[in-house]
């Protein structure tokens, strides 16, 4: 096995560029409030996600509400518009592209290829700041005349900027607009920062092939990040300009309330494309970073080297390549040339295959390994089920002639909550319980876990798994309320009834998951240096939680890759990266 | 046996490629932070300009009114004949030159030659600004001619749209330009480069890498309106 390229090399190369310290704060301001530490950034980056999450919480309650008894909660039609658009808009940018990226690259790409930052401290302290002001400018939509937009969360025109959806001629959807545009700026100066850390910052013996499949997943969809915003940037100015200028770019020639309007000539499809052209690369934005980690959750807890490294690496970069040309597939019923729906449904189909062979790699991983059903493990676990489950039903609205009947249906919005929903909601969950040691020096209360755990995982499951039956009986997504059309042969308000309860407890489930992360803070048990004795850098750091700058005077030197573990022959069931055993007797 | 990565020659082609990406601490061997930062950040920004082009290009394709005459409505009417895009020729002239001016500093700042980098930086810094002034100059005309986003006398709304957006999103590249230009020169002019310690453009005394990711901007800057003017203007 000796001419593995993982294995230790006999050199590790000189250093090529001299040790960089990062600024040092002089002041309590600069410590604590406007921090260059990507450390500290990465915490108030999550710490911001989570909470503009907690009201994408509220409102999908509120949104359950109306759904499920309709005939005690009545809010009115352009209310419900409203919570659907912002619960998802807030869910799928504020708060999963956030925390992956700004919360979990900050915190891991320096410390798991081991620098002592990012390359660039104060572009990546801006890029919290603006993202900061992103989410201040959402949540001051809120409060101006007419609500926030409730366009729906691929903001379609004409509708978007007309007077019949609210906030279309009102503040509400300008401020939306400007605060994608703000998004978008503030995630271009951190993207670039992780993008350049990971290719020009590691540290010696760090080979791209050594790094985590952590790493490798927020790397990637950094990188499709960097792509794919531009299209959503320039949809977004282009409306803007439609809806402040009276631009025609997306406005075709209207008739409003019996009066033409002053829009001509302009094509909503072309909004579509390039939503989409951004939209469908955004869910691997989630997705890929989930995938890294979960293989890294995997592999730590049941003792064993990821299956198939390499493997997983290029399936990662396949997949990202790849989601550049499907995203038509979010539009086989915008009346496109059947030609286009087969060669989308083509490519789409195509994915399919690097994502399979992920989901194999993970069983393989976990095939006779040494499991520990420890909380990162169980909600890594849960993601691969959840993960395939949603898969599957991707399956179904690839091929044309399946999506047709089911597109614009509740099966939707139950194929992306379980795949862009759950499956990466449960990495960020078991991320946090595995590196929330890493960050605070102490464990997460063990006992209200396994209830966060439990509840979560089958309570999700009540709530997805019957709405793609829903959907699959015929009930559209987007109706507040539908009454008893004769489309629908069979009833479905007791399960929506149903689907409503266990989305309440789901969600009363995470308060105490909050309240866990507050009071482990202080009482949580000590977790030591090591807690999982996992082999990736960042647990190797002099000091837990690591301070300014990392590591030591010296920047580690690394030997191995990330996967160690139950090494025959070694002295401990995982060895460090940074540790340079060599066995001294080939192994039979 | 894996090779030794200790060799320091730089092996060419495809083998220097597979070595530099299988090596440790950097894939870009010989590129700076700041420099895989710009590069990186350009190819963000050609999305961003690639993506206005098309959204024009299909709005143009789309709309049913007829596109104006560029020729005619870009024209100059000097000395009693009506010179078609003469202003245009003028600005892309003005605006290559700067990226000679600009390649001009790049070289005598590999020099140091301290006083020569920051005037070549505050001459392109001129020829931008002159450029923008033409631009400001092209769209007041405009604007009298009756020419607004909403609609104009000469044929199909998205042309107005398309101008101001795409032109306007393109000067506002050239400004900020301008003014990073002014900022770099300034410094280089006071001897700030030339002193040590790092500060956040430079890494030590006499590193005027600065000037050449400026450079690297401008040039994008520069090859951004070869476009526009290619499918806006002549087409
Ligand atoms: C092989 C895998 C997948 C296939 C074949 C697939 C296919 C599709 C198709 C065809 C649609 C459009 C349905 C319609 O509107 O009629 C769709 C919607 C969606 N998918 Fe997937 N998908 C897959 C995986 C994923 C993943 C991994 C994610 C996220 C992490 C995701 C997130 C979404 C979202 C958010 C929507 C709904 C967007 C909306 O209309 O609001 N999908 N998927
Ligand atoms: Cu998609």
């Amino acid at each position: 096995m000796a001419n593995i390229p993982y294995r230790p090399d006999e050199q590790v190369p000189p250093a090529e560029v001299p040790d960089v310290h990062p600024p040092h704060p002089h002041t309590w301001i600069g410590r604590w409030v406007f921090s260059q530490d990507a450390k500290y950034i990465a915490i108030q980056y999550s710490a911001t996600a989570i909470a503009i999450g907690l009201v994408a919480l509220v409102l999908s309650w509120l949104v359950r509400l109306q759904l499920g008894f309709p005939d005690v909660f009545s809010f009115s039609a352009e209310a419900y518009y409203q919570f659907i658009t912002m619960h998802g808009m807030i869910m799928v940018i504020y708060l999963l592209t956030a925390i992956f990226l700004g919360g979990f690259g900050n915190y891991l790409i320096p410390l798991m290829v081991g620098a002592r930052d990012m390359v660039f401290p104060f572009v990546n302290m801006l890029s919290y700041w603006v993202y900061l002001l992103a989410v201040l400018v959402l949540v001051a939509s809120f409060f101006v005349p007419g609500g926030p937009t409730g366009a729906g969360w691929t903001l379609y025109p004409p509708q978007a900027i007309l007077s019949g959806t609210p906030g279309g001629q009102d503040a509400g959807i300008i401020l939306m607009l400007l605060s994608l545009i703000l998004f978008i700026i503030g995630f271009t100066m951190g993207g670039l920062n992780y993008v350049v850390t990971v290719l020009q910052a590691r540290t010696r013996g760090m080979t791209l092939m050594r790094m985590p499949l952590t790493v490798w997943g927020i790397f990637t969809a950094t990188v499709m990040a960097l792509l794919a915003f531009p299209a959503l940037f320039v949809a977004c100015v282009m409306m803007l300009f439609d809806r402040l200028l009276s631009t025609s770019f997306f406005m075709p020639t209207l008739v409003e309330m019996g009066e033409q309007l002053s829009y001509g000539g302009g094509s909503p499809i072309v909004f579509q494309h390039l939503f989409w052209f951004f939209g469908h690369p955004e869910v691997y934005i989630v997705a890929l970073p989930a995938f890294g980690i979960v293989s890294d959750l995997i592999s730590v807890h049941a003792r064993k080297n990821v299956f198939g490294y390499r493997m997983m690496v290029w399936a990662i970069v396949i997949i990202g390549a790849l989601s550049f040309i499907v995203w038509a597939h979010h539009m086989y019923v915008s009346g496109m040339h059947p030609y286009f729906g087969f060669f989308f449904a083509t490519t789409t189909l195509i994915i399919a295959v690097p994502t399979a062979i992920k989901v194999y790699n993970w069983l393989l991983t976990l095939w006779r390994g040494d499991i520990h059903l420890t909380l990162p493990m169980l909600f890594a676990l849960s993601f691969v089920v959840t993960f395939v489950n949603g898969g599957l039903t991707g399956l179904f609205l690839g091929n044309v002639v399946v999506d047709v009947p089911l597109s614009d249906t509740m099966f939707v919005v139950a194929h992306f909550h379980m795949v862009m929903g759950v499956a990466p909601l449960m990495v960020i969950f078991g991320a946090i319980y595995h590196w929330y040691p890493l960050m605070t020096g102490r464990m997460l209360n063990e006992a209200m876990g396994q209830i966060h755990f439990w509840v979560t995982f089958i309570g999700t499951y009540a709530i997805f798994f019957p709405m793609h039956y829903v959907g699959l009986v015929g009930v559209p997504r987007r109706y507040p309320e539908i009454g008893d059309p004769a489309f629908i042969t069979t009833p479905v308000d007791g399960l929506n009834a149903f689907i409503s309860i266990a989305a309440f407890i789901v969600g009363a489930a995470q308060i105490l998951f909050l309240f866990n992360i507050a009071w482990s803070a202080r009482n949580g048990r000590d977790a030591g240096g090591n807690p999982w004795r996992a082999a990736s850098l960042e647990w190797q750091t002099p000091q837990t939680p690591p301070r300014h700058g990392n590591w030591a005077d010296e920047l580690p030197v690394v030997y191995r890759w990330a996967y160690d573990y139950s090494v025959p022959g070694a002295p401990e069931d995982f060895i460090a990266q940074d540790d340079p055993w060599v066995q001294q007797t080939a192994p039979t | 046996m894996a090779e030794s990565t200790l060799q320091t020659d730089h092996p060419e082609g495809l083998d220097g490629f597979v070595r530099d990406w299988s090596s440790d601490q950097r894939t870009f061997k010989r590129v700076s932070w700041g420099k895989a930062m710009m590069w990186i950040f350009l190819l963000s920004d050609t999305f961003v300009f690639s993506i206005f082009l098309i959204g024009y290009m299909s709005a143009r394709m789309s709309t049913k009114s007829d596109w104006p005459n560029t020729s005619e409505v870009f024209s100059l009417h000097v000395g009693g004949a009506d010179l078609p895009l003469l202003l245009i020729a003028i600005m892309t002239f003005v605006l290559i030159s700067s990226s000679g001016t600009m390649a001009m500093a790049v070289r005598c700042g590999y020099a140091r030659a301290r006083k020569a980098t920051a005037g070549l930086m505050y001459l392109t810094a001129l020829l931008g600004a002159t450029f923008v002034g033409m631009q400001v100059f092209e769209w007041t005309k405009l604007i009298q001619e009756g020419v607004r986003p909403w609609g104009n006398p000469f044929g199909a709304e998205q042309f107005g749209a398309s101008f101001f957006m795409i032109t306007g999103f393109h000067g506002t590249h050239v400004s900020i330009g301008v003014l990073f230009l002014i900022i770099i020169a300034t410094k280089i002019w006071r001897g700030e480069f030339d002193r040590p310690g790092r500060t956040w453009l430079k890494s030590d005394a006499g590193d005027y890498e600065a000037v050449e990711i400026m450079g690297l901007y401008w040039h994008f800057v520069d090859l951004v309106w070869v476009f526009i003017f290619a499918f806006f203007y002549l087409w």
